[in-house]
């Protein structure tokens, strides 16, 4: 990576002279080197999509010189349901449940976004109550997106023990979220305009109870991964994303904060209730798989504490602004992102003014953390490959949509 | 009756002991992991899921033995039972007590050592024959693996084999006998000298056996099942029976080496030897479980750190320790 990158967001993310013209870039085949005159060929695995650890089916096909890989190529599409495609023959109030399918582990980002960005050609004034009921949602969302990475980044790297402990606490967190919302995972909750019902009786009792006990989980689950010597010497110094690279990429969410880039959506581009919050924003400094297992782990920690304070301040008043039943927006062009589990999700709408959107394009970060990968991965040991998927949190129902 | 007769029934008995071990363990596997993952493990196939695994043999007995087509059919088929066949014969040096054993070998220790660096022989071949690439990775991984860590588990021993002067295993659970002080166990764990050997070793032995956190050969997030992975039915049944019959004989070293084998300290010898068959296979076990323990919960090392932990650490201590300890063993007689 050249220098002559600025550092500030927005302007870096499009810097010139990062591949030179004529030079490959790093994910391009080379030949066998063939050490001391010995012919040795060179493997290609193809990896997934189907295979035990690329979380979901994700392909790659990857070269290696006994276990190093020397290339690596990164193919999706397996997973392709035309999420943008069916969105232009939807109304505005049924999209959200594309949404949902999009990336699935955090469907109320997704919806949110929507939701945002349709609420932005609406002109609307979402009323204070809908604001912190979306803010508590998605943490407690976000807690449980980030529970299932803890879990799987476990099982990446072989261990077993941690990762019924970490579906315990989200069957706690999904059982809340079924209570607000009547859904596990496909939530349809957040619609353009507030959302869809208040909290129920109990679920506020469901949530003390739930964070009673989990800062201390969060610390044990911290020791059984985080805190073991095997672990450590696994995911420390690999797959260093820098900062510019991370950049360059266009990564989003912990895996950019990770390289110590101080951006948060719910900070840099405050919306529903987070202007309103105290929360800390954790940063890395290597931009390693380590950096990037703290951060998310920092982030469990401060989620928690958000959903102390949405808790404790819940506004009175209506979940939701009068909306008319079909929504015809403004002829006009939206853009709304939300800080997802993974990053920076956010939603292109353009309206012609019909009850259909006219386009509506979905940017999953994940998409951008997985073309960090081809970069990312030869110098690595095949073991290492599943981790680096693993640390970068990627979620195929975003990338493939 | 002949002495063929024999040594047919003794085999027989080793086969026996080898598939109930395989049944128990992977039960008992089941059940340690399921209860270390706060969850019950299997509890619908009769009284708290104990048939589970005799229905699973079942099913892998009458599964449809599939070989792809690309295979190398000779090799596919004899590796199984060049993983197998190793395995069976470690059972004959193994005393589970002072009249219970296949054989009386002299080499016991050695032989035990020796049958079992065959396997990785069969893992090879399975890998290779397979025509499939992450079974040539587990493959290879698995040979790479074995020649690390067979130097350093028979080096790690030594130092008892000098104290004791045999190789035999019976004579080193002998050694063993009785109590120090009239309190302590005579026991070789109990021994200051030998916690280094204890650690070295099992560090070897987990190693040795494809035990998490070095389950190199068979890592299934990162290479699927490794040499396993194109088996299936009873051949896929052989290559792990043997691998948990491995691990009951690594932990039954175990026993014999550190923990007493057979004996009992406390009790007279008659009474203890009585039942030491009994003794030695709860001391077995419950080594096992603590390897079960590990598996639950560590995450697994990556194969270049394996490498380096096996040939610069673990042989240059074993050699040193070796050294020492054959100073202190002379000092001290």
């Amino acid at each position: 990576m050249t220098d002559h990158c600025d550092d500030t967001l927005g302007v870096g993310l499009l810097c010139e002279g990062q591949h030179e013209p004529g030079t490959p870039p790093a994910g391009l085949r080379r030949a066998p080197s063939g050490v001391d005159g010995l012919t040795t060929e060179h493997l290609i695995i193809n990896m997934g999509p189907q295979h035990p650890s690329t979380h979901g089916v994700l392909r790659m096909i990857i070269e290696v010189d006994g276990e190093e890989v020397v290339a690596a190529e990164v193919s999706v599409g397996y997973l392709h349901r035309g999420i943008e495609k069916l969105a232009e023959h939807r109304r505005y109030d049924a999209v959200g449940t594309l949404m949902d399918r999009g990336d699935y582990v955090s469907g109320i980002m997704g919806e949110l976004a929507f939701a945002l960005a349709t609420e932005q050609l609406m002109e609307i004034e979402v009323p204070r109550k809908a604001h912190w009921l979306r803010s508590l949602t998605s943490e407690l969302n976000r807690l449980a997106s980030h529970l299932v990475w803890y879990g799987t980044f476990g099982l990446d790297t072989g261990a077993m023990g941690q990762f019924l402990y970490a579906m315990r606490e989200r069957e706690a967190l999904l059982d809340i979220l079924e209570a607000i919302s009547g859904q596990r995972m496909m939530f349809n909750y957040v619609r353009p305009g507030g959302v869809v019902a208040d909290l129920p009786v109990g679920v506020e009792e469901k949530i003390r109870a739930f964070l009673g006990t989990f800062p201390m989980y969060l610390d044990e689950y911290d020791q059984l991964l985080g805190g073991n010597e095997i672990f450590q010497a696994r995911v420390k110094g690999i797959g260093v994303i820098d900062r510019d690279m991370a950049l360059a990429f266009g990564l989003t969410g912990a895996n950019l904060r990770a390289s110590g880039v101080d951006f948060d959506i719910r900070k840099a581009r405050p919306y529903a209730a987070y202007p309103e919050l105290d929360f800390d924003v954790p940063l890395g400094a290597k931009g390693d798989a380590w950096d990037r297992y703290t951060v998310r782990m920092g982030e469990m920690a401060q989620s928690a504490r958000m959903i102390g304070q949405l808790i404790d301040g819940m506004p009175e008043g209506e979940h939701t602004a009068k909306v008319p039943r079909i929504i015809r927006p403004a002829a006009g062009e939206s853009y709304a992102s939300v800080e997802s589990s993974r990053g920076e999700t956010a939603v292109h709408l353009v309206s012609d003014g019909t009850e259909h959107p006219y386009r509506m394009h979905y940017r999953g970060p994940s998409l951008y953390a997985v073309q960090a990968l081809e970069e990312l991965l030869p110098g690595h040991l095949l073991g290492d490959v599943v981790m680096l998927i693993g640390s970068t949190d990627v979620m195929l129902g975003e990338i493939d949509r | 009756m002949s002495a063929i007769g024999i040594s047919a029934l003794k085999v027989l008995a080793a086969l026996g002991l080898m598939l109930a071990n395989g049944v128990v363990m992977i039960y008992m596997l089941r059940k340690v992991l399921g209860h270390l993952h706060i969850r019950l493990g299997p509890m619908h196939v009769g009284w708290k899921g104990t048939l589970q695994t005799v229905m699973d043999v079942l099913k892998l007995l009458t599964k449809e033995d599939i070989t792809p087509r690309a295979v190398d059919r000779w090799l596919f088929r004899i590796a199984p039972a060049v993983v197998f066949i190793p395995s069976l014969m470690a059972y004959a040096a193994l005393p589970f007590s002072d009249t219970w054993r296949v054989t009386n070998l002299d080499t016991g220790l050695l032989y035990t050592f020796a049958v079992l660096s065959l396997v990785p022989m069969g893992i090879l071949m399975a890998g290779w024959a397979s025509n499939n690439k992450w079974s040539l990775l587990g493959g290879m991984r698995a040979a790479a693996q074995q020649i690390a860590y067979e130097v350093p588990l028979l080096l790690s021993v030594l130092p008892i084999v000098m104290l004791v002067g045999s190789m035999n295993l019976g004579v080193i659970v002998e050694a063993q006998r009785g109590t120090v002080l009239a309190v302590i166990p005579r026991w070789f764990i109990m021994n200051p000298l030998f916690w280094p050997t204890f650690l070295l070793y099992s560090v070897s032995a987990l190693i040795e056996t494809n035990q998490t956190p070095f389950d190199m050969s068979e890592a299934e997030s990162e290479i699927v099942a490794g040499f396993a992975t194109e088996y299936s039915a009873m051949k896929f049944g052989l290559l792990f029976l043997s691998e948990f019959s491995n691990q009951f004989i690594v932990a039954a070293l175990t026993v014999t080496l550190f923990f007493g084998g057979w004996t009992l300290p406390w009790i007279p010898e008659a009474v203890s030897n009585s039942f030491g068959p009994v003794v030695f296979m709860l001391k077995t076990y419950l080594v096992i479980a603590v390897m079960m323990w590990i598996r639950g919960t560590f995450p697994r090392v990556r194969i270049d750190q394996l490498m380096q932990l096996g040939w610069q650490r673990l042989i240059p201590i074993s050699l040193v320790w070796i050294v020492f300890s054959g100073i202190v063993i002379k000092v001290w007689s």
